[in-house]
């Protein structure tokens, strides 16, 4: 939920702007740290905020990756399974992964703790394999580092 | 060799501004803003800079053609959406020197007459963003960015814009129709950018590491700064990064026109041991695959064009003797088909096609008459699709049917995978 507070900041960043639409993938970004991802009524306060029928919150929602409009874990794993890391050995980290946390590519876990999904080239090529949870890289990945990354972010 | 795009990168953070003064930073805007637009325009034609995106358009010739006519507002757009698989060099340039590509953007925006830049980078670089946000700030402080820049009359602004995913993002026009808001399909041509951009105003757009140019071509000069090539006719320095199993992958800055051969063997440390190599993907997922008898290839855009391949972002995906090359492009189409925005029906519904008949034959299962309809595909799709996305997908396929044709027909004949 947004406070009333964050509203009112980010009405008056709105209200800076000569074109309010040019707000709304930082919107989407902000109502997905509060809601936890761009649920409808996430999406309808993005569009009040931004002075813009909801249809068209939902028209960049639907073609961004990184704007999710069905509800994620806690932490997004995002597994890099472009050519880089798929020539350093992805496809066995993927599935290691999936074994792991007992989902398929884009499940949660039943903790609500982790989402899997695949995410293209991370720039992290030089240490592929590569993957990011949430925000946070890791690099020259293999099944025990994955563990311990696992345990590391669970808690 | 004399480093310039990297100089700060020993630091291990973002060089402060502080930091970037103290190695010559700013003076670049300095010597600029002496001179007049069109004589900053002149010296970066001079210079031969070519975009560093992949296109390698010449930099100096896009800013030649920057409507300054009309009246403004103009814009300058930084690319630092940087997506193309196996490519990981503007992300160092931009966490480890950020005020590199400020300063770049502020002198882009003097000589092309923008008064509002933006530098638009994918969300996952959040550590790069936020080095950028910091730099911005820094240097809107110390009065380089802001009215009446070092007392020259010039008044510029910078945003930074995060984005939110989708490899598209990073065509120009894409790009523009994200900034404004809108889903970042690409738009027809004409109108350009040039006079039609960014909010329909004249905008000129370039890739990060063309922009961290800039401020050296200023510094040395024209002729300086060209010098630094390999060889005579190249110009300045490049990012060359190696990934794949070699013993040190990583990011050089190296003469532009390096061969390929010493960027993997000598930078990159050669192949790990039990290892061969196979292949490259010279500058990303959509240039044209490089075999071993043309290693000796000097890395630079025309003569890797004259190979049949794309230097593209000068990144290079090695592929050892372990990698089956169907496989290869398998992940590629992979790739490309999410990404595709859509748009076009050549890009959103062939490449599945595409990825499809690549399935089947790594799985033993087609024909090989499937391997003509992979090719009619291709070159049906090649020139057809609205933007150079589809095309830059198909191109490496392509290159593997030329080059790799008896390692495809294996799997057909035998039905199986001869690697695996």
């Amino acid at each position: 939920m947004f406070s009333d507070e964050r509203m009112k900041k980010l009405r008056e960043y709105v209200a800076s702007l000569e074109h309010p639409e040019e707000a709304l993938v930082d919107l989407m970004h902000e109502a997905q740290e509060a809601y936890g991802y761009l649920s409808d009524e996430a999406a309808e306060k993005v569009a009040e905020i931004a002075n813009v029928p909801v249809i068209k919150v939902d028209e960049l929602a639907t073609f961004y990756s990184l704007i999710f409009r069905r509800p994620v874990g806690r932490k997004v794993i995002f597994v890099c399974d472009s050519i880089s890391c798929w020539v350093m050995g992805m496809e066995n980290l993927f599935e290691h992964l999936k074994d792991r946390l007992g989902i398929d590519i884009g499940g949660t876990t039943s903790d609500g703790a982790f989402t899997l999904l695949p995410i293209c080239c991370i720039g992290a090529c030089h240490v592929a394999p590569a993957m990011m949870v949430g925000e946070k890289l890791y690099g020259n990945l293999t099944p025990e580092k994955i563990d311990e990354i696992l345990e590391k972010e669970r808690a | 060799m004399q480093l310039l795009l990297t100089k700060n990168f020993h630091l291990g953070h973002p060089a402060s501004l502080k930091e970037y003064e103290a190695s010559g930073g700013y003076s670049g805007l300095r010597a600029a803003l002496k001179m007049t637009p069109d004589d900053v325009i002149k010296t970066v034609t001079d210079s031969g800079l070519r975009g560093r995106g992949g296109a390698g358009f010449p930099t100096g010739k896009k800013w030649s053609l920057t409507d300054r006519k009309s009246p403004g507002p103009r814009y300058f757009l930084v690319n630092a959406d940087e997506m193309e698989p196996g490519t990981f060099k503007d992300r160092f340039l931009i966490e480890n020197d950020p005020h590199q590509v400020i300063e770049g953007l502020l002198i882009s925006g003097y000589a092309t007459e923008a008064e509002k830049g933006y530098i638009f980078i994918r969300y996952e670089y959040s550590g790069a963003a936020r080095a950028l946000e910091r730099a911005v700030n820094e240097a809107k402080s110390a009065g380089f960015i802001g009215k009446d820049i070092l007392g020259s009359g010039f008044s510029m602004e910078i945003s930074v814009h995060r984005s939110a995913g989708r490899y598209e993002c990073g065509e120009e026009t894409a790009l523009m129709n994200a900034l404004e808001g809108r889903r970042a399909n690409p738009r027809s041509k004409p109108p350009y950018p040039a006079s039609k951009g960014f909010r329909m105003r004249p905008t000129t757009i370039n890739n990060a590491e063309t922009v961290a140019n800039i401020p050296h071509i200023m510094s040395l000069g024209a002729s300086g700064w060209k010098a630094l090539a390999a060889y005579e006719g190249g110009a300045g320095t490049k990012l060359y990064g190696v990934s794949g199993r070699v013993k040190n992958p990583g990011l050089f800055e190296l003469p532009t026109g390096t061969p390929l051969k010493e960027i993997i063997e000598i930078h990159g440390g050669g192949m790990r041991d039990g290892y061969s190599f196979k292949a490259c993907l010279p500058g990303g997922a959509s240039t044209p695959i490089i075999a071993p008898d043309k290693m000796d290839v000097r890395m630079d855009f025309d003569t890797v064009s004259r190979i049949g391949s794309r230097m593209g972002t000068g990144c290079v995906t090695v592929f050892d003797d372990t990698c089956c090359i169907v496989r290869a492009m398998i992940n590629n189409l992979l790739f490309f088909t999410r990404e595709s925005c859509g748009w076009c029906t050549p890009c959103r519904d062939g490449l599945p096609f595409v990825h499809n008949i690549l399935q089947r034959i790594e799985a033993g299962v087609a024909d090989m008459d499937e391997l003509g309809v992979l090719e009619e595909n291709c070159e049906t799709i090649y020139p057809n699709s609205f933007c150079a996305f589809a095309p830059g997908a198909v191109d490496p396929v392509r290159s593997m049917l030329r080059l790799f044709r008896e390692e495809v027909e294996k799997h057909i004949k035998t039905k199986r995978c001869p690697i695996a």
